[in-house]
């Protein structure tokens, strides 16, 4: 954890004198960007062990055909281990572990975890612009968490527990006809608060990455972890407020009589379709484009180069993020588009492809004659990049609306989502964290055991979600409990890979049990020369508070020249 | 070591500065977040006329009269009827299906029975499969158009008049559709309807 170390080490805090708080105030009253920080990253490693812990059950009911984990789950948890409870179980279970993982584990460690500890850092800012609304802003998201865990408990379907309509909540799934009890309303109120929390959260990253630079930090001159950040929080602002009144008109749906998505008033449950793919899309840039910008820091550091094409990359960034806003209904082609509509929406969903291609080859072209050190940011950082391209190419194989027909609802879609997602997201928050974790700590976590880390996941998760590109073209629907024996092989292979990369969570664990056990002091950087932006100009942890004056960047005064951008030196 | 000796002249006016831009910043980047509220509201309405005037949706056409030529093509027109939950009401088409030729008119009853002791309103939701072909079905008049009254265990025939538009022969999305069914699902006011958390049965076709 941050503390206070050795204040004559650095000049940046030197005439600092008030009270620093301490014990659960330090952290429930907290102010300070690094304890925040600090905070979403610990609430985002519970939940997302709590997401992992789910997605193994799942797959253990579907190691093999018929029912056989589920039952028991039900039986033990509502005292009702009939066939029926069994299966609304399984959707609850499945709904639960892609809520939590996007809005509770994925989005908390990227931008509330990395983006709160590193983007002042970065720019050289004393803290982020609104101390008290990143406060709110977190202890918002807990509150949100405890919304969707009394969902759980809360009658949704007649005579079951817990919502089963999936993450996407489509009516009349979701509406008082698929669940007439509360636990819809549970994860609307839910969903309602997590977005509260990062619109407000968004609004802190734009005033502070505008207005809180250091002198000398021009726009071009910030490293790309920042930008990823800044284009990531309008995305949010611009995205979840479209959430939030599809959600409002859900909720009013079910309790108020009104009819925006059902039919009896005239309304269309397609519209609900559309508005949430209208914020669902750009929300999986949302999730990935931090994790460009994290990744883009990790392979130029350890390749001892200045990230390629920096220019390039900053506008490849953007505009993935105005590109996010015009493919929403590549999700919907089976709805009965119109062959017009559906034309529109292959090709811009193509175009995509474009900026992502230009993010890719810059970063082989970073590593590409650099002096490449394998240390684990970096493994973790080019596994980002292998993964992440293949769920690319797949996400080009699905923006065909013909082939669409034929893969929607399938596995196929299941294991496309999950390579740019559980392992392209994921991946490039390990790398974050392995990158910053030193920083973060002061403490050096066991290189050997980190590999190990590497290793078991990306074998593991790869053989978990590689065969179900297979399942897909075989014809194997997502969300179901049960499948027939032809599916049964490749499920099998599935579900051992999964455990796999349950086990390199346990390794993960260990490693963190054993980094803070250690106690081995990592120094202001551990990473040597690549590693020349700001932060690694501090002490290691950084004192509570840093930059108080801040630092001036020098630099060519060419403001675009990449070479040197997010360079600097605070003397 | 930085040049702080300029620390105390500047920053304060820098700090005071700052923190005004902050709060500018801030205020303008929430106002963005409700205006996007504001349009999700006014997309409920804007997505309603879009498919009124496309037909997107399978969304059928509203018209004054038939002022098309008779077209060439023949095709089927199947009729569909449904009661949701909560509606005691017999309701179904005289005739299951029709061939009609573009720019033709037709008309076509639908029995209805209201089973209950009590007069009641029902509302009829309507759309055609295929989903295309909703702009070119053309509707002159419609029970659907407006709410219908029934009084107890009474009975009426209720016409729908309608044509297929001859332009539906120049779309090649159309070209392969030869069959069109107009479905229609009647639905008591939200206000009339059981409270649902207390009905067990899962919504589906009925009547």
């Amino acid at each position: 954890m941050a503390s206070v170390t050795d204040l004559s080490h650095h000049d940046v805090e030197a005439h600092h004198e008030h009270h620093l708080p301490t014990g659960w105030r330090r952290f429930l009253y907290s102010t300070n960007h690094k304890d925040i920080g600090t905070l979403y990253l610990v609430f985002a490693i519970c939940a997302g062990l709590i997401g992992t812990a789910l997605s193994i059950i799942i797959r253990a009911e579907l190691l093999e055909p018929g029912m056989h984990v589920f039952p028991l789950i039900s039986a033990i948890m509502s005292g009702d281990g009939s066939v029926d409870a069994a299966k609304n179980m399984y959707n609850v279970f499945f709904s639960s572990h892609a809520i939590i993982m996007i809005f509770f584990m994925v989005m908390p460690a990227m931008m509330g975890g990395f983006g709160n500890w590193m983007v002042p850092l970065l720019i050289g800012a004393p803290d982020m612009a609104f101390p008290r609304l990143n406060n709110l802003s977190f202890w918002l998201l807990v509150a949100s968490f405890i919304l969707l865990m009394c969902s759980l408990f809360a009658e949704g379907s007649p005579g079951m527990r817990g919502f089963g309509g999936g993450w996407v909540l489509y009516p009349p799934m979701s509406s008082t006809v698929g669940t007439p009890g509360p636990a819809a309303d549970f994860v609307i109120l839910s969903m309602h608060l997590a977005g509260a929390s990062s619109i407000i959260g968004s609004i802190n990253f734009i005033a502070t990455i505008f207005n809180m630079r250091a002198p000398g930090m021009t726009m071009f001159r910030m490293p790309l972890f920042p930008w990823s950040v800044l284009v990531t929080a309008f995305l949010l602002l611009l995205a979840l407020p479209v959430l939030a009144g599809a959600l409002t008109m859900l909720l009013t749906d079910r309790n108020f009589h009104t009819t925006f998505f059902e039919p009896a008033g005239g309304g269309d449950p397609i519209l609900f379709q559309h508005l949430f793919w209208f914020f669902a899309h750009p929300e999986v840039y949302i999730l990935i484009i931090p994790g460009f910008g994290m990744v883009s820091q990790v392979v130029a550091t350890f390749s001892k180069k200045p990230i390629f094409g920096y220019v390039g990359m900053v506008y490849a960034m953007l505009a993935i993020g105005v590109l996010g806003f015009a493919v929403w209904a590549h999700h919907m082609f089976t709805t009965g588009m119109s062959l017009n509509a559906q034309r529109y929406f292959v090709f811009a969903t193509m175009v995509i492809a474009v900026p992502t291609g230009v993010k890719v080859f810059s970063w082989l072209a970073t590593m590409w004659g650099g002096s490449i050190s394998l240390r684990p940011p970096m493994l973790w950082a080019i596994g980002f990049v292998f993964v992440f391209t293949v769920g690319g190419v797949t996400g080009v194989v699905l923006a065909n609306a013909a082939i669409d027909r034929y893969l929607h609802d399938t596995y196929y879609v299941v294991a496309h989502f999950h390579y740019v997602m559980s392992l392209g997201a994921v991946f490039s928050i390990f790398a974050g964290f392995y990158y910053w974790f030193p920083k973060m700590t002061g403490y050096l976590y066991d290189e050997r055991l980190a590999k190990w880390h590497f290793w078991v996941s990306f074998v593991g998760i790869n053989l978990a979600f590689f065969p179900q590109h297979f399942l897909g073209f075989q014809g194997m629907p997502r969300r179901v409990v049960d499948y027939t024996e032809a599916y049964a092989f490749w499920n099998m292979v599935s579900s051992i890979g999964a455990f796999i990369g349950g086990a390199g969570t346990l390794i993960f664990l260990y490693l963190l049990y054993d980094a803070f056990k250690a106690k081995r002091l990592a120094g202001d950087n551990p990473w040597g020369p690549g590693a020349t932006t700001l932060e690694w100009q501090l002490p290691s942890p950084p004192p509570f508070h840093t930059w108080e004056t801040p630092p001036h960047i020098f630099g060519d005064e060419d403001a675009h020249a990449p070479a040197i951008a997010g360079q600097g030196s605070p003397a | 070591m930085t040049a702080s000796g300029d620390r105390d002249g500047t920053t304060v006016s820098a700090g005071g500065r700052a923190r005004r831009n902050n709060r500018l910043l801030g205020l303008g980047a929430a106002t963005l977040a409700v205006t996007m509220i504001g349009l999700t509201y006014a997309a409920a309405p804007f997505y309603s006329a879009f498919c009124r005037a496309t037909g997107y949706e399978g969304t059928p056409q509203q018209v004054k009269a038939n002022t098309d030529a008779e077209g060439h093509r023949i095709l089927r027109v199947g009729f569909d009827a449904n009661v949701a939950p909560g509606l005691d009401w017999s309701f179904e088409p005289e005739v299951e299906s029709i061939r009609l030729r573009t720019g033709q008119t037709a008309t076509v009853y639908f029995r209805v029975r209201n089973r209950l002791d009590t007069p009641a309103v029902a509302r009829a939701a309507f759309n055609v499969t295929p989903e295309v072909s909703g702009g070119y079905f053309d509707k002159i008049s419609c029970f659907c158009f407006t709410e219908q009254h029934l009084g107890p265990h009474e009975s009426a025939e209720w016409p729908v008049v309608f044509f297929l538009n001859p332009d539906l022969e120049a779309d090649p999305s159309m070209a392969r559709v030869d069959s069109i069914t107009l479905s229609y699902t009647l639905f008591a006011p939200p206000s009339e309807r059981p409270a649902p958390a207390r009905s067990a049965d899962r919504a589906g076709p009925a009547g």
